[in-house]
């Protein structure tokens, strides 16, 4: 009696017996032995394991053990692996789904049978589908030429880059014998080609699109103060600076003060980051930049000393090395929109904000009253002043506005690059290219001549490679200047003196 | 009134004499050492904290009594990331201040510009950072490591089962000589382990490049054709969007690996390293590194950033160049010493087969022949903390071949110094 129930209570104790010591033996073992054991787990799966393995993706052996197992990118991959494996035997058709995704493109062939297995006993539709992909780049090796038929015709369906390298492999001489597999892995291999080259197309757009808007972003500011003012800013490149330093203090003090809020702080970040280099903007021009008015010269040297001086003042405050701004979880990662084809979301936003600040900066300019004062200024400085508009006053809202915007670009260039001092001046000539180009004094100018940039410079790029690229764009727009001097739009009327 | 404002200014100028004097007493005792690194424009990030490390080491060598008896006094100047001015400080450091020694430069267009004038004024070159090799003058010790010292044995993990197994590589990096003449060595190398050159791909961008979409873009595509393996000569600051772009369009470590040769501790304080486990880099060093040597190496380190209220200090971080000034300078410190004087033929002389125990946690050695420091190799994987875990390492330090045998014609060149090499 009592020895039936010790037995009883062995075989209950058994499974959580078995978790805890294959985590004491996986940590203990050579990285060779887990390896080998993470392949049997993979092709073996044990819901028991599970919470071993969702413990071990996180380099511990037991969700209240604090040992630190030692992993390296192998068997991450073997652990996410086996972990997926696993979560096919899950209550919960998300996570089963997930899994079957995952293992499309990681199966291993000792997981033929298991997953061979699942598939015959999957009652959902979605995940039976997802797993009989994953099984058909397994089978393209299989014995039966049946079986791989089926399997070359279902890989056409996908627009997976890896399937297009296994049915290339099929399809090397000597590979294949059965005719018939041949031919559907030709006319597979064409279909998956074509879906490819849909999302390399869109990718390619998406990108020229991306650092069209980001053009746009550091341009913008610019084709206010150079545009409107005429003033030859050459410390516009430090205003973005500000505004990225001005993001990465409110980062910081959200942190501190702050934390449940801190996924926001961009948000936060950019009243902080316009009234900053706003504020700058307009005490540089009523200190420095106002007596140089129709002085081009000496503006371009005055400006550029003060950017040096802007530049080593954010040395020795910040240090010289490049400071931390982390994108926030909503600003991270991307949208799968096809296998090869992610939209990262730093970007989608920076797309939608970058039209956003041309929309609401053409309304202040066309639709307010300060927008009709910088305007007549502008264009007519004595008649204005004549009508009774203060001119000083508009040069110094117009220039902090200018200058604000900027900072509003380094917002946004502070989530896809570098904020350090020298950040200004990675993007100064740029944003000159895209005012010249698009034609002083336009805003729509501007707009199309970011675009037209970054999309140009996205299309040349695969051809011909970044660095060539570059000098290639420039020589285009020198040979267009000199065609049309006043860039893509031009002022009409008599106005321009 | 007036009195107390004549005491002050009597008290002020019998100070101002005292300083001058103590001065110019303490100038007859000191030894004079150059430290040449860019402290603004573009290579600041970068060499700012060596400027500073090689400022915190001779600190500690005078607080041990300096050398041969004799206080070591640091002669700072900038070339302020302008090639042609390091050429003229160096020469200022030589001629005016007449250092015995300069610790400086971080690129090799800076290296290259500085040496016909080391060369002529038969001055004393410390160069602290891991390089393409291919050089080897008489009046330069590098502390940094060969092609040999770095790039091969990160190549040779990533193709051994624990790096991944990679059957293809994707080289990219910054267009300069570095990451050129690099390639040419590992393309050379991946050819003598039967890698086909459909299996390699280059791709250069210029300094400063922002915009890495087409380009991780690519490697996605190129990585489906097998494992694929990215080797990373990317320098400065167009490593923090190439890795945010990395992270965001969901390439991770365990699809393809990306190994850095220029990425340390320091450029990762710039980037969210949390997407970034996993990524590798090679070194002769990290700040993780377990050892009494580094930990007291460390800790001083950040005390002095601390005592000295450098920008950043309360994350202030260490890594493989300033180790190799730290060890640089100790070892000059040493071989002055033995030589018991600062000429440079005597302490050139002294120099060779001088060692040291370096916070890496190995004595290393400077070669004999060759002005090469011998060196351990160990790859790390970057942590969520910013640090790196360190994934394999060789046994014993490796002596450097600055004459890289998989270039053509390097068979022939001597393995000793020779001016205008």
């Amino acid at each position: 009696m009592s020895k039936a129930f010790y037995t009883l209570l062995l075989l209950l104790l058994l499974p959580l017996a078995a978790q805890a010591s294959e985590g004491e033996f996986f940590i203990t073992a050579k990285p060779t032995d887990q390896a080998r054991l993470l392949q049997n787990w993979a092709a073996q799966p044990d819901p028991a394991r599970l919470a071993l393995l969702s413990a071990l993706k996180q380099g511990r052996i037991g969700a209240d053990d604090s040992r630190k197992v030692r992993l390296n990118n192998r068997l991450r991959g073997l652990i996410d692996n086996a972990l997926a494996s696993h979560q096919l035997l899950s209550e919960d058709v998300a996570v089963r789904l997930a899994a079957a995704q995952y293992l499309q493109k990681s199966a291993q062939p000792a997981q033929v049978a298991f997953l061979d297995r699942r598939l015959a006993s999957e009652p959902d539709k979605g995940v039976k589908a997802a797993l009989a992909l994953a099984l058909a780049s397994l089978q393209l090796g299989a014995s039966e030429p049946r079986v791989r038929l089926a399997a070359v015709r279902l890989l056409g369906e996908t627009g997976d880059p890896q399937a297009r390298t296994r049915l290339e492999t099929l399809l090397e001489p000597g590979v294949e014998s059965d005719s018939t597999v041949r031919t559907a892995a030709q006319t597979s291999l064409a279909q998956v080609e074509r879906k490819l080259l849909i999302g390399e197309l869109l990718g390619q757009a998406f990108s020229g699109l991306s650092l069209g808007s980001i053009l746009l972003l550091a341009a913008l500011g610019l084709a206010i103060t150079f545009g409107l003012l005429g003033v030859i800013n050459m410390a516009h490149g430090e205003m973005l600076m500000l505004g990225a330093y001005a993001t990465y203090m409110v980062q910081v003090l959200m942190q501190r003060h702050l934390p449940g809020a801190i996924e926001f702080y961009p948000l936060v970040a950019l009243p902080v980051a316009f009234a900053t280099s706003g504020g700058v903007g307009m005490l540089l021009e009523r200190t420095v930049i106002r007596h140089l008015y129709g002085r081009p010269l000496e503006t371009l040297l005055a400006t550029w000393g003060i950017s040096l001086i802007l530049i080593q003042a954010i040395r020795l405050l910040f240090g010289a090395q490049n400071v931390e701004v982390s994108n926030p979880g909503w600003l991270s990662g991307g949208l799968q929109v096809l296998p090869n084809l992610v939209l990262p979301y730093n970007r989608l936003v920076i797309i939608g904000f970058a039209l956003a600040v041309v929309l609401l900066t053409w309304l202040l300019l066309n639709r307010t009253r300060l927008g009709l004062n910088v305007r007549a200024v502008t264009q007519n400085r004595n008649m204005a002043a004549c009508c009774g508009v203060s001119t000083g006053r508009v040069d110094m809202l117009a220039f902090g506005l200018g200058s604000g915007i900027a900072g509003l670009g380094g917002v946004a260039l502070s989530q896809v690059g570098n904020v350090g001092p020298d950040l200004g001046q990675s993007y100064i000539i740029d944003s000159f290219l895209v005012v010249v180009l698009g034609g002083v004094g336009q805003l729509a100018g501007s707009l199309w001549a970011a675009f037209g940039l970054g999309i140009a410079n996205k299309l040349l790029e695969p051809q011909i490679g970044a660095v060539l690229g570059k000098i290639l764009i420039l020589a285009l727009i020198i040979l267009f200047i000199q065609k049309r001097p006043q860039g893509l739009f031009a002022l009409k009327g008599r106005v321009i003196d | 009134m007036k009195r107390r404002s004549l005491i002050k200014a009597v008290t002020l100028s019998a100070g101002l004499a005292a300083m001058g004097m103590s001065w110019t007493l303490q100038a007859a005792e000191t030894i004079k050492v150059g430290i040449l690194h860019s402290l603004s424009g573009t290579m600041a990030i970068s060499e700012t904290s060596l400027k500073d490390m090689a400022l915190m080491t001779i600190d500690q060598i005078n607080a041990k009594g300096g050398v041969n008896g004799k206080m070591l006094e640091p002669v700072v100047v900038d070339p302020a990331s302008n090639w042609p001015l390091f050429a003229e400080k160096s020469r200022q450091l030589l001629t005016q201040d007449k250092v015995a020694v300069v610790f400086g430069c971080w690129t090799s267009v800076s290296r290259k510009s500085v040496l016909p004038v080391f060369e002529e004024l038969n001055g004393l070159l410390f160069y602290p950072v891991q390089y393409e090799g291919e050089e080897l003058s008489p009046n330069v010790f590098y502390t940094g490591a060969a092609p040999n010292q770095q790039a091969i044995p990160a190549v040779e993990y990533l193709m051994s089962e624990d790096g991944g197994a990679a059957k293809r590589y994707f080289l990219l990096g910054t267009d300069y000589v570095y990451p050129r003449t690099t390639n040419k060595i590992l393309r050379a190398f991946l050819h003598s382990k039967g890698v086909a050159d459909k299996d390699i791909e280059e791709v250069y961008t210029p300094f400063g490049h922002s915009d890495y979409q087409t380009i991780v873009a690519n490697i996605k595509k190129f990585s489906a054709g097998g494992k694929t393996a990215v080797i990373s000569t990317v320098n400065g600051d167009s490593n923090v969007p190439f890795y945010k772009e990395l992270a965001n369009q969901g390439l991770k470590a365990t699809d393809v690996p990306v190994v850095a040769f220029s990425v340390g501790e320091e450029e990762l304080r710039g980037i969210d390293t949390k997407p970034l486990v996993g990524h590798l880099a090679a070194w002769n060093y990290f700040e993780s590194v377990d050892n009494p040597t580094n930990q007291r190496f460390v800790a001083d380190w950040k005390a002095y950033a601390k005592a000295k209220n450098l920008p950043g200090a309360d994350k202030a971080v260490t890594n493989d160049p300033m180790e190799a000034t730290y060890v640089g300078i100790n070892l000059w410190a040493q071989a002055a010493e033995k030589a018991q004087s600062t000429d440079v033929d005597k302490v050139r002389e002294a120099l060779a087969g001088q060692s040291f125990k370096a916070p890496s946690g190995y004595t290393l050695t400077m070669d004999k022949t060759n002005h090469h420091l011998h060196k351990p190799v160990m790859i790390g994987e970057i942590q969520d903390d910013g640090q790196f875990s360190v994934v394999w390492e060789t046994e014993k330090p490796l002596r450097a071949q600055p004459w890289s045998p998989f270039i053509q014609g390097n068979d022939k060149r001597p393995d000793y110094a020779v001016k205008g090499n």
